[in-house]
């Protein structure tokens, strides 16, 4: 199961080699592709890492919609491929209409690292079809702009079409209906706030996320 | 010249008077502001140095010891360690978001200007005791300030300290360390040599911010508020975003051997940056006032020598590997410009345009080596004798001993919860213990090499109020403590003494 997973490196991007690391550790062949180049080499699978792409600055993601990589992988997601963003990554997906929603400033107004607890709602998606529904998941979280949130007539289809995929059983960022991660409706795209590169590793203290991860790699897999 | 301004750049009469001797003429406006910031207690250390000598510096695993940019010492595996402490305490008291952030920044470019990845930050902290409007205000910034510029520029912050105290209203203690791993042969030093070769300035413009920070801020006292106010511009204004592109620009052109030297830009600028490059290789250096890019129009030479303007580095490049410099500038969306040119004569020329006026020349060594040195008298407080016959058994008894020891019951997490304390996979013993335990990866193959690092600071002021000796001692002995009690070896001590003004 040698899947090519190629991670977006921004300027600003700091997740990146720690991706690499997790999905390395998981016996996927990981590559750094870089945002002012359009081709994707042609990866199965791409990753948008965690940090602040463009600094953050005018909006999370808002600059680093426009990038070269990300036109070439809104095509490669609507041909079916697998896109995971993780934290930084979820707003830039946001922010280039790949998934609904937006992440705004956490409810308390401060920058929040620590662990928090998952829980499963759907199995249906690249990031959990190896996880069971109702299972928890220790990962931390790491973020100012992590509370999603999303007009009404949105929420009512995330619901619907089962794209909720996980949700914080102790909200710590005031996102609407608990919301951590959420999937698009052909299940190919996910987005989540919380880190689960950070959770793969004993000496870290869970090992939580390799689940998810793994799950990502299979789906890099199912899609070739 | 107006005979006051000297006095108004903070040099003492007699201060002039060597400057005098060392030109063997008057210094004009430029060169004067020049010394006036590399002759402040900041940049010379004209007062402690004489003490801080003492220190033991070497050892078997000491690759670089104290003056340069930061410490370095050899970890095997082929790995270095290269770490430094610093303080940022009265920029944070004026203004405590930029104070705080732009202290992260300062420490993290002298870490990546040895050729090292910067990895943990630590933050020691003092405040004034939280009842105090000012005191939480102060708090609140820096806390803000660490959090907002150290996760944005992507340097985990693993731990530290923070502690409440009477003593630290009005004079907050803001210190930061830095730690990095940089693969050995690697390492690269402040120094310019190579006569010809350019000196290019990169990152951010250059503008009127922190114009005599150093002498202006460091080492002042406090008058009131409004006099704290009309300070506030003096504080710099930190880019975690165009530092960490700097940091990765940096990186890539030590990785491809592009530089030869290179130095950051924090205290006195570019006057500093300048002539320690020139000194420290036993070379001068033409420098073209003209071609620094500006943040605004109509700056003056001296301000632009003097400015702390933020996020700039000063890198010597062979001109054969100019134009690889700027690629890799331009990656990176960088600022690139060749600012100087390494000259035989010793001497730091500041010219408009390389052919172009002469506006000032000095000797580069004079700016730091020639600095005076005091040795300031000494003497024991003069409350000491009533500090030490305090008795536990003679002090009255607490009224109601439970209100204590909730007072004594506090949490760092409102602070600890803001910052990243752990991106790059390494914190195995993060915020809130004896000691951080990050895991050892090689640098630049990110294989773990199976062994770990410990990481503390420790300070004491109470100790070392009632008895300095000592109290450094046990400091020290507490630190030692501390790492011995997640299972490591010490190796290696910095250190961030923070004094009131000698006057």
């Amino acid at each position: 199961m040698n899947q090519n997973i190629g991670v977006v490196v921004f300027p600003g991007s700091n997740c990146e080699k720690d991706a690499m690391e997790a999905l390395a550790d998981l016996g996927a062949t990981p590559l750094l592709l870089w945002h002012a180049d359009s081709d994707l080499q042609g990866v199965d699978a791409v990753v948008i890492p965690g940090g602040f792409a463009h600094g953050d600055y005018l909006r999370p993601g808002a600059i680093a919609r426009f990038s070269p990589a990300m036109e070439a992988i809104i095509d490669f997601a609507h041909n079916g491929g697998p896109v995971l963003g993780i934290c930084n990554g979820f707003q830039v997906l946001t922010e280039a209409g790949l998934l609904p929603g937006a992440l705004q400033k956490n409810s308390g107004l401060k920058f929040l690292c620590k662990e928090v607890e998952l829980q499963v709602e759907s199995t249906d998606s690249v990031l959990t079809n190896m996880t069971s529904k109702g299972q928890t998941l220790r990962i931390p979280i790491n973020h100012f702009e992590g509370n999603f949130t999303c007009t009404d007539e949105t929420l009512i289809e995330l619901q619907s079409q089962d794209q909720i995929i996980l949700t914080y059983t102790e909200n710590p960022n005031g996102s609407m209906a608990n919301i951590a991660g959420i999937c698009n409706t052909t299940r190919n795209v996910v987005g989540l706030m919380p880190h689960p590169e950070r959770a793969c590793h004993t000496l870290l203290g869970s090992t939580d996320g390799r689940i998810l991860l793994e799950s990502f790699i299979q789906g890099a897999h199912a899609a070739v | 010249m107006d005979d006051q301004l000297h006095r108004s750049l903070g040099l003492t009469d007699d201060e002039l008077a060597k400057i005098v001797e060392i030109l063997g003429r008057d210094p004009n406006h430029l060169e004067l502001a020049m010394y006036s910031v590399m002759w402040s207690e900041h940049c010379s250390y004209k007062s402690s140095r004489i003490h801080l000598k003492r220190l033991p510096t070497e050892g078997k695993n000491v690759l670089v010891g104290p003056g340069e940019n930061a410490g370095v010492i050899d970890v095997g595996d082929g790995i270095a360690i290269a770490l430094r402490i610093e303080s940022h305490n009265h920029p944070s008291y004026i203004e405590p978001y930029q104070g705080a952030a732009t202290g992260v920044g300062g420490i993290i470019r002298d870490i990546f200007t040895m050729g090292a990845r910067p990895i943990a930050i630590m933050d020691p902290l003092r405040f004034g005791p939280l009842e105090d409007a000012r005191s939480r205000w102060v708090a609140e910034g820096v806390v803000s300030g660490i959090s907002g510029y150290g996760n944005s520029v992507g340097v985990p912050n693993v731990g530290g300290e923070i502690v409440f105290d009477e003593t630290y209203k009005g004079n907050p203690l803001v210190n930061v360390l830095c730690v990095g791993i940089l693969p050995k042969e690697r390492l690269v030093l402040g120094q310019a040599s190579g006569i010809g070769n350019l000196a290019v300035l990169l990152g951010s413009t250059t503008g009127r911010d922190g114009i005599g920070g150093v002498s202006v801020l460091a080492s002042a006292g406090f008058g009131d508020e409004e006099e704290d106010a009309e300070k506030r511009p003096s504080v710099q204004v930190g880019d975690p975003f165009e530092e960490k592109r700097l940091i990765e620009a940096c990186l890539e052109l030590l990785d491809e051997g592009l530089v030869v030297g290179i130095q950051d830009l924090g205290g006195a600028g570019l006057a500093c940056a300048a002539s320690e490059t020139a000194s420290r290789g036993g070379v001068g250096m033409d420098f073209n006032v003209s071609a620094v890019p500006q943040r605004e129009a109509g700056m003056q030479p001296f301000e632009i020598m003097t400015s702390e303007s933020q996020e700039r580095m000063l890198a010597i490049v062979e001109p054969e590997n100019l134009e690889q410099v700027f690629a890799i500038c331009n990656k990176w969306e960088i600022r690139s410009s060749v600012v100087g040119k390494v000259t035989p004569s010793g001497a730091l020329r500041i010219v408009d345009d390389f052919d172009g006026e002469v506006l000032g020349e000095v000797p580069a060594a004079s700016l730091h080596e020639d600095a005076p040195l005091y040795e300031r008298p000494i003497s024991e407080p003069d409350d000491m004798d009533t500090a030490i016959t305090d008795q536990a058994t003679t002090l009255p008894g607490p009224e109601k001993i439970e209100d204590d020891l909730f007072d004594l019951l506090m949490s760092p997490q409102w602070a600890t919860s803001q910052y990243d304390s752990q991106l790059f996979l390494n914190t195995v013993v993060g915020p809130g213990s004896n000691a951080a335990v990050l895991r050892l990866k090689h640098p630049t193959s990110g294989e773990d090499t199976g062994r770990g690092m410990a990481l503390t600071t420790d300070g004491n002021h109470r100790w070392c109020a009632i008895n300095p000796r000592i109290g450094s001692a046990m400091t020290v002995a507490e630190s030692v403590l501390n790492l011995a009690c997640v299972g490591a070896v010490p190796q290696a001590l910095v250190n961030c003494l923070n004094y009131c003004s000698h006057n």
